[in-house]
């Protein structure tokens, strides 16, 4: 198998694997998934790093340099927000929707 | 030994994504993939023949102070924006990548990557900077529509297309390809200005979910082009989660994800707008009216919306619902998916005011309550209520289910102004009979209705 057949590969794999993890969302958590998968791209800062570590003339490594500050601002900025948004979940009882009326375990009790 | 590293990199990426669907594990899901992240950037460094370290380890420096203060610093109301600049950068960096990789690319299906993640980066870099804009308010929230809109967007991105070709039969190398290179980089720029323009109101968190997954793709072709298995896996990863998080957010709101993007496009004469033109005269009442129809009340449905979250009001309305529960009267919150600016939005400011879980009612649990409900209280919500989405088939938001406050025995909206929600539709509602306006800031307006209850 070349090169090129086995990233083809890695990439149809991963596919499915992104497809399959992702089942029943509850609408409450769809923003901090997005986030959180939006942190997960910035990972493109590896990519960055090996082109601007590997820059030939001083032009490439601004642009590369910036393409860095970029992928970092993507990344750290992504996690962290992510953090943020689920922090206010952890506060309280567990993140959930109850049928109206339905007595929460005693959680409610340590929330209010 | 570094291809190890990356592995276990992109399985805690897979556990992330797994971890994020679950309320329970969402926050131990985020801190695995920031783990296996930064494991991933440390490693990155021992490759061989890596130049400019201390450069490289600057730019990393200044991009994480300025992203993590920002991110810890923000309003809890501008998240929503602060997650579509996140995903514009990092479209503009996969883009900025192939743009340097292009010369050194493999002819075939290489330089197809490389083509595609100039293409796909830049238009989520300028699609998500006008989504930035547009939650922002440095512009109007409504759809932008223009004559010919599909022709001119389909036209653009023909063009960017044409200049691919064009670096792809200069195999990415020498002047002209380079030029032409730039030019798909400024052309796609155009298209991804065009794609989000005619979005808006609610929409627009469901345009970024769908941005977002374009960056992993971008991310992904990019990774391709660097031969960089960790790459592929991660934007692909996104890419796929992403798309499929697009269709659940636009099933949320009860129609198909073209009826979004390009339901605007073919929007005629829209039917709230038309009813705008003349005052009609409206209820409006001071806050010991409603105070007196709510302590009197057995049953009240609570309906947040944005102007609760500007006018970070919700430890106010808090206190009134306990104030009410004091008095015997049964509160609850009716959250729609996508109150607020983003899904989920109220939750998390509800949950800061430390409201309890079990009175927070997903909107599907609470239409059928509504019937029974005494009084519904709006705090700054207008579209997510709004019956022309039932009514109104050419209206923008037509089709969006919402909280049919409607139902309830009187509805009291607590509102700035006149001034119509997020998608600029006339709100029908607000000149029903039963219905009364409390006008003013959402927090001042609770705290003298909290007084007011206090005074029965």
């Amino acid at each position: 198998m070349t090169e090129g057949m086995a990233l083809l590969t890695i990439f149809v794999l991963a596919a499915f694997v992104g497809f399959e993890v992702i089942s029943k969302v509850s609408t409450t958590l769809h923003t901090p998934l997005m986030s959180g998968a939006n942190a997960i791209h910035g990972v493109i800062l590896v990519g960055a790093i090996l082109v601007a570590g590997h820059a030939d003339t001083t032009g490439e490594l601004v642009v590369a340099l910036v393409a860095v500050v970029l992928a970092t601002l993507n990344m750290v900025g992504g996690f962290v927000v992510t953090d943020r948004m689920l922090e206010m979940f952890g506060r309280g009882a567990p993140a959930r929707s109850l049928p109206q009326g339905k007595p929460a375990n005693g959680d409610s009790g340590e929330a209010a | 030994m570094r291809d190890f590293a990356y592995l276990v990199s992109a399985v805690c990426f897979i556990l992330a994504l797994k971890g994020l669907s679950s309320p329970r594990t969402a926050r131990y899901g985020n801190l695995v993939g920031a783990a296996g992240a930064v494991l991933a950037v440390i490693v990155v460094f021992t490759t061989e023949g890596l130049d400019h370290i201390l450069p490289i380890l600057l730019a990393v420096a200044a991009g994480t102070a300025v992203g993590a203060v920002v991110a810890r610093r923000v309003q809890m109301t501008a998240i929503p924006q602060l997650v579509a600049i996140f995903n514009g950068v990092g479209g503009g960096a996969a883009a900025l990548v192939a743009l340097l990789e292009l010369a050194s690319t493999d002819d075939g299906l290489p330089l197809v990557a490389a083509i595609f993640s100039l293409i796909v980066g830049s238009v989520s870099f300028s699609g998500s900077t006008v989504t930035f804009a547009k939650l922002q308010e440095l512009m109007t929230g409504r759809p932008v529509i223009f004559p010919g809109g599909p022709f001119v967007f389909g036209g653009t991105l023909a063009i960017a297309i044409g200049f691919g070709i064009v670096v792809y039969v200069g195999d990415g190398q020498g002047t002209a390809a380079s030029a032409a290179a730039v030019a798909v980089v400024l052309v796609s720029l155009v298209v991804g200005v065009l794609f989000v323009l005619p979005v808006g109101g609610a929409d627009v968190p469901i345009v970024i979910s769908l941005l977002n997954a374009f960056t992993g793709l971008a991310v992904a072709a990019s990774g391709y082009v660097l031969g960089n298995t960790l790459l592929i896996v991660a934007g692909t990863l996104v890419g796929a989660s992403g798309t499929l998080l697009t269709r659940m957010m636009a099933a949320a709101m009860g129609r198909p994800i073209t009826n979004i993007l390009f339901g605007a496009f073919t929007a005629r004469g829209l039917a709230g707008e038309a009813a705008g033109g003349e005052a009609r005269p409206v209820r409006s009442v001071g806050p010991e009216d409603v105070a007196i129809l709510l302590g009197y009340a057995r049953k009240v449905v609570v309906v947040p919306g944005y102007g609760l979250a500007v006018a970070q009001a919700q430890h106010t309305v808090r206190e009134l619902a306990d104030l009410l529960a004091a008095r015997g009267v049964v509160v609850s919150y009716g959250i729609h998916p996508v109150a607020g600016r983003m899904p989920g939005h109220m939750n998390v400011l509800l949950a800061e005011a430390n409201v309890p879980y079990d009175q927070l009612v997903e909107m599907d649990d609470i239409n059928p309550e509504l019937p029974y409900t005494d009084v519904a209280l709006v705090v700054g919500a207008n579209d997510v209520v709004n019956p022309a989405a039932k009514t109104s088939p050419g209206s923008p938001i037509y089709g969006m289910p919402i909280i049919e406050v409607g139902q309830a025995g009187a509805v009291v909206f607590l509102k700035r102004s006149m001034r119509p929600g997020f998608a600029g539709i006339e709100n029908e509602l607000m000149y029903d009979p039963k219905t009364m306006l409390l006008f003013g800031d959402a927090k001042e307006s609770l705290a003298k209705v909290v007084a007011a209850v206090k005074a029965l």
